[in-house]
Order: C-alpha cells, then structure tokens, then sequence
C-alpha cells in the first residue's frame, strides 16, 4: 500500500478561522455557542455555533486581493467563501504544485449553497450555484486546479467518505495529492428540519451523558491535504477506512451498533490493528439519545470500550458535511501533540455500554487513532490514523 | 485497476422507455407527469411495498430501478449483505425535494416544517432505501456530477472491487428534477455470474465505452 500522508489543514468554526486558533481555544475549554434568537435563522432560540461573519469576509477579501482582484465579493456565497478561506489556508505551507493533473479537490457537503432558496438571496448573480457541482467547480476555477472536483454528499458521514475516499484514491496512485474540503452553512433551512425532528438540544448539547437532549448545530468548513509524497515533521498517515449501511431505519439509528461495528472492524484490519492499538477514538457523539447509545454499543462490539474517547461535538456543535474533517483535524491534532481533549459536555456516563469518556485534558502518548461518523440513511463510517 | 469486470445487469428508466437488459419493457408514448408514470410503473411491477408511498421522488425512482434490476436474479443470494456497495451519482442532489421542503417555511403565517419531508433533503437517503429493501449492508457513496460521469463512476466502483472494500455493486445514475428524471443502473460483478435467468444475455465489460453506450441508448 502507497503511504497516505497527512500534509496540510485547516478548520474553521465559530472558534477561529484556523486549526491553531481553533485547537488552542478547545485547550482552554472555551465552547462556541451562543444562543441566537435571530428569526430568519430560527423560530426558537436555540445554541448555534457559528461563524463570524466580519472575520470571515474579511479574510476572504484579503484573499481575492492576492489570488483574483479581478474578481468581485458578491460573486461568491458565504459557503464558498468560507471553502476558500479553508483551502487558502490547508495548502498555502505547501510549496509543491497542487493543481497539476496529479492533483484533485474533493468537496464534500450536504446541503452546499442552500441558503440561496431564501427570497433574500434572490438577486445573487448565479442561482444556479445552488447546484453542488456547480458550487464545486466555482472553488476549483478559483485556485485553478485542472481535474474536475469530485462532490461527496452523503449525509453526516460525507466528510469521513470523502477522506476514505481521497485516501483511496492517492493508494491506489491515481493522484498524488488530493485536498479534501468539507463544509455547511447554518441556515433557516436546515435548522427548521432538526427542530421538525424535535432533534435540537435547549442547552449546548452533552455528548454521552445521562442528561443529554439533543444535538446542537455548528457551521463551518475543514479542509486536509492528503499526499504520497509531501510530509511534515510528525508523519500521519492514513490507514485505513470502511463504510456500512444499517438497513434498518432511514432517519434513526441501528438498534445494536453491529454494522458501525463492522466498519470499525473493516477499518482497523485494513491499518493492520488490534483494538488494544488505538490510543483514541473520535466519536460522532452528537448527544442525540439514539445516537450516542447505538455508538456505545458499536464501540462494546469492536472491543473498544476502554479506549479514552470524546466528541469534538461539545465545543462547535454538529458540522454536518464538515464534521467528519473537522474531527479528524482535531484528532490529528491530539497526535501530533500528543495531548488527549476533554469531552466538552459530559459530566455523568449515560450510555448502555460504559465508555471511557475523557474528562480532563491530558497528556498521553497518541499512536493510532480511529474517527467515526454516522448519518441519516443508516449510513455509517470508520477511518484509521497512524502516526509512523 | 487493471481488474476487468462484468455489468451483470442494467436497467433504464426514462420518460418515454423502460429498458431492462437493453430490452424495452415499457413504451410510455403519453407522458402526463412523474407522479402519475413512476404510479404506473410502480403498479407494472406489481411491487408491495407499503413505505413506496412515503417515498420522496428521487427514491421512489431508484427503488423502482433497483427492484427491476434485480429481479429475477440470484445477485442478493451470491454475496454477504455486507459485500455489496452502492455507488449513486446525480446531477441536482436532492433538489427536488429541498424546493418541496422550502416550501413549508417560506411563509411564517403559514409554516409547516416536517419531518418526513426533511429526511429526504439527502441524496443518499435513496441508497438508505434500497439498502433497507433488500438488506444491503456494504459501502455506500453519493456523488453529484453535472452530467453522468463514466469515468468516476469505474474509478469510484473500481476502488472498492480492487481492493475487496465490496465484491459486488449496485450502481448508476438516479437523477430528478421536476418532471425530468432519468434513472440508469448497474449490477456490477468480478465473475460473469450464471446465466440461469437469461441465457441469451451478453455480458458487458465494465468499462467507459460500455456505460456510455449503455446511457446513450435513449
């Protein structure tokens, strides 16, 4: 198997606009919600975590000065700018050329320029970037790479896919390096469909407790640079990968975790793992009672219910399509500083198979480590880390 | 990727045609709209399968694909559940659906937001669906592409065949919009399976050239 290296990233949430910024915040136990009660976004006042508007344009103006002042702020949605953003930031260490025809963008999102359905986005110059492809191609033309991206949208567990995805891809030598760019938007849309859901959690949401109830939405944007050949100092690769589908239930959950399970399993054999060997796993935990009870189950299957684990979703929320690179940032984060995170949200154990949910920040060797996600159509995903 | 694999069977659903294993099944020469055709196939097929009906369009349409594809075949019995992958490309996502759900909190005196509508403003929410149907318990993957992708769809099928992440695929192109729609599928196996059903059935090889003349027969 071809090395798969880690080169570059970047997370931006309602914590910072980089993974240093974002990662020094989540040191400090500082969460991003805010409790909004804007009506256009949500009919009742729920925790968001979003992203600061006013940052965010003005990076991305700093941006178009550089790469495009020929182009014009208004042509790009609040999404793409924050894709740009993100990508700007993943590959602007990197001195290789990551645009050739060895290269690749991958995007991954689920519900992409959504917002332009709203009647007062009605004069954006090109509705038809409501179209995924279409938005993809808009941040492909910006950076000018020549390959056509690939678009993942495959629910909650797009970002993980994405990465399997590129990972695979760069394995089996059909590029060399692949930048992989998740991202959603918080809008009135997706908001209203959680709370129809009854899904949304009054308080910041509690990952794996007793008192949890419900998830809380966050917005924002990850982007990992995957390569064959460039490395940084701490060499991560990527490992190993599998996907399942429960076949049980299109909006809820397998009832016994078996087939997350399996993917964990899948994954693990392909790294060339036992579950003794994983230092860490980043649960999709989003507090959710269905949710967090199956994944307890999944991880008492695959033999991992000892292994330190949190959710990352307890200091910016449910990222949607960018909660998979997101985490996996994060979690590469805890390897390259060897300094496990605390599981924002969780005071008392409230799952059917105990877990050893991480309390305290601590500093710990972290070798391999394991990101999981599941998603509405019964979808779930395992993706393995290695630090050589 | 030097593997060569074999379209086992395929099946065509469009407006004015249903193909099965590039026979017509159906010649629709009156089209009204998509509710009252995908009704009429539905009933064609003589399926029962009560959740059809709370189907969104997109689904509706690649479950009545899926089921036509593997009818009369012993695909499901040949594999584990957890085998077969399903790799589904389209051009506008869920957008069909997304407009419907739009609808239902546009209006703040008139606001309705469901569940049930919400669900399927996810593409993928259609391999949930097959994958319910008949137990398939493999990777899964939904890619949007502006126009049917020969190329991505080998590349993406391929990458789980080499490596043995599946050693069968359901996957095509399922695409709605409105009264447009098409929908293009393919079972996808290593070996030319038995040709029990369908003797005089050729196989295909997996390749560009096959799926190409495969969606371009209109």
């Amino acid at each position: 198997m071809r090395p798969v290296y880690i080169a570059g990233d970047n997370i931006i949430t309602s914590l910072g606009l980089t993974t240093p910024e974002v990662i020094r915040k989540v040191e400090s136990g500082i969460i991003g919600f805010q409790k909004y009660e804007d009506h256009s976004l949500t009919p009742i006042p729920v925790p968001l975590s979003l992203v600061d508007t006013n940052l965010l344009t003005a990076k991305f103006r700093e941006i178009l000065n550089v790469r495009h002042p020929e182009m014009r702020e208004e042509h790009f949605t609040r999404l793409e700018k924050m894709f740009i953003v993100s990508i700007h930031d993943a590959v602007k260490k990197i001195e290789t050329d990551l645009y050739g025809s060895n290269s690749l963008l991958v995007i991954s999102s689920t519900k992409g320029n959504i917002d332009l359905l709203e009647e007062g986005k009605k004069d954006f110059p090109d509705p038809s970037r409501i179209y995924l492809w279409k938005m993809a191609d808009a941040i492909n033309s910006f950076f000018g790479f020549v390959n056509r991206p690939v678009v993942i949208s495959n629910a909650c567990i797009s970002g993980v896919l994405a990465l399997s995805s590129a990972a695979r891809m760069v394995d089996a030598g059909l590029y060399n390096h692949i930048v992989v760019a998740g991202g959603d938007l918080l809008s009135e849309f997706v908001i209203s469909g959680f709370l129809s859901f009854q899904a949304l959690s009054p308080e910041p949401c509690k990952p794996f407790d007793i008192n949890r109830n419900g998830l809380s939405l966050g917005e924002g944007c990850g982007t990992i640079v995957i390569s064959s050949e460039i490395k940084k100092s701490t060499l991560i690769t990527i490992s190993g990968s599998a996907i399942t589908n429960d076949a049980n239930h299109i909006s809820g959950p397998s009832r016994t975790g078996e087939e997350l399970a399996i993917a964990i399993g899948n994954a693990l054999k392909e790294a060339g793992l036992k579950p003794d060997e994983v230092s860490f796993v980043s649960a999709h935990g989003t507090a959710t009672l269905y949710n967090d009870e199956m994944e307890s189950k999944a991880l008492g299957i695959a033999g991992l219910q000892d292994i330190p684990v949190n959710s990352f979703k307890g200091y910016w929320g449910h990222t949607l399509g960018a909660a998979g690179l997101i985490e996996s940032i994060a979690t590469i984060r805890s390897m390259e500083s060897n300094l496990l995170f605390r599981s924002a949200g969780f005071n008392e154990p409230g799952v059917p198979v105990s877990l050893n949910v991480i309390r305290e920040n601590v500093h710990t060797p972290v070798q391999n480590c394991l990101k999981i996600a599941s998603g509405f159509g019964g979808c779930n995903a395992a993706i393995v880390f290695r630090k050589m | 990727m030097n593997e060569t694999y074999f379209i086992t069977q395929s099946n065509i659903i469009r407006k004015h045609a249903v193909m099965r294993n590039e026979k017509v099944e159906l010649n629709n020469e009156i089209f009204v709209n998509f509710a009252a055709f995908i009704k009429a196939l539905y009933k064609k097929e003589a399926i029962s399968y009560p959740k059809f009906y709370k189907m969104d369009n997109l689904s509706k349409l690649g479950f009545l694909g899926a089921e036509m594809l593997l009818k009369d075949t012993a695909f499901l019995d040949r594999y584990r559940k957890e085998e077969i992958g399903i790799v589904i490309m389209n051009s506008s996502s869920s957008l069909d659906t997304d407009m419907a759900y739009n609808e239902t909190i546009k209006d703040k005196s008139n606001y309705f937001p469901s569940p049930s509508v919400f669900v399927y403003t996810l593409p993928n929410i259609l391999i949930g669906e097959i994958c319910i149907r008949h137990k398939i318990k493999g990777e899964n993957a939904f890619l949007i592409s502006e126009k049917f992708d020969p190329v991505k769809v080998i590349e993406s099928v391929k990458l789980l065949l080499d490596n043995d992440h599946a050693q069968a695929c359901l996957c095509g192109w399922v695409e709605v919009l409105g009264n447009k729609f098409e929908s293009v599928l393919f079972l996808v196996e290593k070996e030319k399976t038995i040709k029990e059903f369908n003797p005089a059935h050729e196989y295909s090889p997996f390749t560009i050239e096959s799926l190409t003349q495969f969606y371009q027969n209109k």
